[in-house]
């Protein structure tokens, strides 16, 4: 799988895309993977205020639930209302339209605490 | 997102320590080799899913699916006093059976809890055959050796044999392939001693899915031919490998019960809504008096289905609320791919065990709607 080069990533498997001072985040192929059969996401509302390392939602395969924990800090701009309908599109394309949701950055070096795409690569295991 | 013990959750049983060897079926490499993923469940190395759990599920549904369920235990009970043993050690009503029949009934304590849900199979009139849990078949084999008052003999015997489940409205067409036999005489919950792929097994018309199927018995040296056979003779009819996954979303649309889940040492058979296989009118039985006394007294909570009516999923462990207050909890939740609802089984006051009845499940502090239901949510059309 391609783990875009542009993108952070987390020990938690979550992903960030910058552009300007705003970040959608999203889990990674690995953490769909890993899930298995999506069912069901719940996402924090517009406004919500978020912290980096702390949980924001869940994902729900059909055998267990896992938080999702907010790769940095800032205020939910937009939910991907696509998962309410579709949750299995994160099984798809986990780097592309099931994206989670976009957040205006309140600390955008909080990025440098974050992976790049090669260092998750060898974290997870795949060459 | 950090994927914690993903059966822990979902199976409970006994989680082994770390370090602990895991058991293995006699089919471990075949699972390997499959790609399947492998979980540790109850102390056991075994596969949760090869291709998705929803596609495994849909082909039980549809078609037929393949399980590895050797983790089973077997327990043979012989002797001139076999059937007192059994009928004394069980609840449902040995006697009624026929050679070549099989039961489901529980294994009780004194005070009416659960030792183990089992199935007894009549071989013999002097031998009974009975598949118990995985993680139960020695503190089985220990109760009922202890109960042995008759002296039946009693075999733990697990190691003779592996367990290969065929599901599914192909699985008799699938197997039929493999056996002279004609399986369309096995009748629902009855068994016979077959030759499947030039090997004796011993074929029972019983499963833990709700659909049409069968349960094969066959020494662990041939598990693993009889399963590559299997697979091919079911390959025309799109035959799946599954796992423990699809396994537990198929027995819980049947409302199938789970040890640890539905039943345990401290459920009875009447809280669990299997009053079924109690059975008053047979001779003493160990349970009988704390069951009589249990519905002479009144039976404080009830095992219901309930339907998730606002989005979320209820999972087991999940507080039951009633009116802002909790009233019981979820035994097993998630979704029911065959019905496109989340669906779950919990526990609730007997007052308020009514389908129709509005709930809530707590989930992660928020009370989410839900309806108690009838049950079983999902019923194959015969």
């Amino acid at each position: 799988m391609n783990y875009p080069e542009n993108f952070h990533y987390t020990k938690e498997h979550e992903w960030v895309s910058v552009e300007g001072d705003v970040g959608t985040i999203g889990i990674t192929d690995h953490a769909q993977h890993e899930l298995g059969d999506i069912v069901y996401v719940d996402l924090p509302r517009a406004g919500t205020s978020v912290t980096q390392g702390k949980t924001i939602g869940s994902v729900e395969s059909v055998k267990a639930v896992s938080d999702i924990y907010s790769p940095v800090s800032g205020e939910v701009i937009e939910a991907n209302q696509v998962l309410a309908e579709a949750p299995e599109k994160l099984n798809d394309d986990p780097h592309g339209v099931a994206w989670l949701v976009k957040i205006r950055l309140a600390s955008p070096e909080e990025i440098k605490n974050l992976l790049s795409a090669a260092d998750y690569r060898t974290y997870i295991g795949v060459e | 997102m950090v994927f914690r013990g993903r059966l822990a959750c979902y199976f409970g049983g006994s989680m082994v320590q770390s370090g602990t060897e895991l058991k293995k079926t006699p089919l471990n490499s075949v699972h390997r080799r499959l790609g399947a993923r492998m979980v540790d469940f109850g102390g056991w190395d075994m596969p949760v899913q090869y291709s998705g759990i929803l596609e495994e599920h849909a082909a039980v549904r549809n078609s037929v699916g393949l399980f590895d369920v050797s983790h089973m235990g077997e327990i043979e009970v012989r002797g001139p006093e076999a059937l007192q043993l059994v009928n004394y050690a069980s609840s449902n009503n040995a006697a009624k059976l026929q050679v070549g029949q099989a039961q489901y009934s529980g294994l009780l304590y004194d005070h009416g809890g659960f030792v183990d849900d089992i199935l007894v199979h009549k071989v013999d009139e002097d031998h009974y055959f009975i598949c118990v849990n995985a993680s139960n078949q020695e503190k089985d084999y220990d109760y009922i050796s202890t109960v042995n008052l008759m002296k039946a003999t009693v075999e733990f015997a697990s190691d003779r044999y592996a367990q290969i489940a065929v599901q599914g409205p192909k699985a008799l067409s699938t197997i039929q392939k493999l056996t002279k036999t004609p399986l369309e005489t096995i009748r629902y919950y009855w068994f016979l001693d077959a030759e499947v792929n030039e090997v004796p097994a011993r074929v029972a018309r019983t499963g833990y899915t709700g659909e049409d199927g069968f349960e094969l018995y066959v020494a662990p040296e041939r598990a693993e031919s009889t399963w590559d056979a299997l697979l091919d003779a079911g390959a025309e009819f799109g035959i799946r490998p599954c796992g423990l996954g699809a396994r537990n979303t198929l027995r819980l649309e049947a409302k199938m019960a789970l040890y640890g889940h539905e039943i345990d040492a401290t459920i009875s058979p009447l809280e669990a809504d299997l009053a079924w296989i109690v059975k008053f009118d047979k001779p003493d039985f160990i349970g009988k008096t704390a069951l009589e006394k249990q519905k002479a007294e009144g039976i404080p909570r009830k095992l219901v289905g309930f339907e998730m009516k606002a989005r979320g999923i209820g999972r087991d462990g999940y507080e039951v609320m009633d009116n802002g207050r909790p009233v019981g909890w979820v035994t097993s939740g998630g979704p029911a791919p065959s019905l496109g609802r989340n669906i779950g089984l919990c526990y609730v006051p007997t007052e308020i065990a009514q389908p129709g009845r509005h709930i809530n499940i707590n989930i992660r502090n928020q009370p989410v709607e839900a309806q108690i239901v009838p049950t079983p949510f999902y019923k194959r059309a015969k």
